[in-house]
């Protein structure tokens, strides 16, 4: 469904992305692991269609991602990008007014369940309520691809049940989920699929129950392994 | 439910499920959640919860009816042989831990009985 073929994207001379070919399918929900500045997150826009590779190619379906695609696929980035006037019932409009596909009934049922008021000020909302505001107004969408950067930031323990079953809610055999946390054991669970990338080039792709079974390590082991130290152990 | 990440998450779920048919927690017959519903209670992957139920049913404690769900065997003798099994691994790990300690089976056993006699007393 979402396909890399030696995706590179540079930023001058620093090479974001470099060379990633990954291929990810509906029905699985994947994580995508690194250290901070890894590539996960040019990764992720570029198959939101939002920057251009420098090279290689990102395909939706096996036609590059373009404007048909961005239809498709939701996104939601760490970055804010609401106005302070805003109420949470206004970026829910905002969302309504860019995609076809936003259900204004699903986003309240979404915020209902995880206690936000639709009247209340975005500037006025803690940065555990932004962060379930945005995981609300992209799962809103009726998408084939739902990439969540940094679902968890922000949220407190107690919410994170509540995050990771809404999650898992749009987690159909139709669809495809991209979550990227730095809080990793939040989503041992729920992932099937980790991608582990770092300074932009993708060191592997696991199942994370097959892992388990053969190797007996859990995904935050894995990560330890393999960014623990500095060497990579292939 | 709190999983050890370290070993599959579908045999965590599936132990839990047993144990609950053995204690009779689930009954005879009973209908369990859907897949998804399943993956939702545990907060666990589909794929991983439709594993559990896969190995269920290899192990014969259910059985999907097409179009109606999973259901817990109405089996007695198949559900005793499950409880009679978690009773000797249970067994097995107790001896194990005395044996760690450096006790005999016979002191195992008579540790057992002492402790049985304290508790009625």
């Amino acid at each position: 469904m979402l396909e890399s073929r030696e995706l590179t994207k540079k930023f001058g001379s620093k090479v974001a992305v470099d060379h990633v070919s990954v291929r990810m399918e509906p029905g699985h929900v994947y994580a995508m692991l690194g250290p901070n500045g890894s590539g996960k997150t040019t990764w992720m826009k570029m198959a939101a269609g939002l920057i251009k590779p420098t090279s290689g190619e990102m395909l939706f379906d096996g036609a590059p991602v373009g404007v048909d695609s961005r239809r498709k696929v939701a996104y939601m980035s760490t970055e804010p990008y609401f106005y302070s006037w805003m109420n949470i019932r206004d970026a829910g409009k905002y969302y309504q007014d860019f995609f076809e596909d936003f259900s204004m009934e699903r986003f309240l049922s979404l915020l209902h369940r995880m206690e936000l008021t639709e009247n209340d000020k975005i500037r006025t909302l803690s940065s555990g309520m932004v962060a379930k505001m945005k995981i609300a107004l992209t799962l809103a969408r009726d998408a084939a691809v739902y990439m969540l950067d940094e679902p968890f930031n922000g949220i407190d323990l107690l919410a994170r049940d509540e995050i990771r079953t809404t999650i898992l809610e749009a987690a159909v055999p139709e669809k495809l989920l991209l979550l990227s946390s730095h809080l990793v054991e939040e989503m041992e669970a729920i992932a099937d699929q980790a991608v582990f990338i770092r300074s932009g080039k993708l060191i592997e792709v696991r199942d994370l129950e097959e892992m388990r079974e053969t190797d007996g390590v859990s995904m935050a082991d894995r990560y330890r392994a393999i960014f623990g130290h500095g060497e990579v152990q292939a | 439910m709190e999983f050890d990440a370290m070993s599959p998450i579908w045999l965590q779920v599936v132990n839990r499920i047993k144990g609950a048919i053995a204690t009779g927690e689930i009954g005879p017959g009973e209908k369990l959640p859907g897949g998804r519903d399943l993956a939702m209670r545990f907060s666990i992957n589909p794929n991983t919860a439709a594993r559990v139920y896969q190995e269920l049913e290899r192990a014969g404690l259910c059985e999907t009816r097409r179009g109606m769900g999973t259901y817990v065997t109405t089996d007695r003798e198949r559900i005793n042989a499950l409880r009679t099994r978690m009773a000797a691994d249970a067994a097995g790990r107790y001896l194990r831990e005395l044996n760690n300690l450096g006790m005999t089976r016979a002191d195992a056993i008579r540790l057992l009985n002492t402790k049985e006699d304290t508790d009625n007393a």
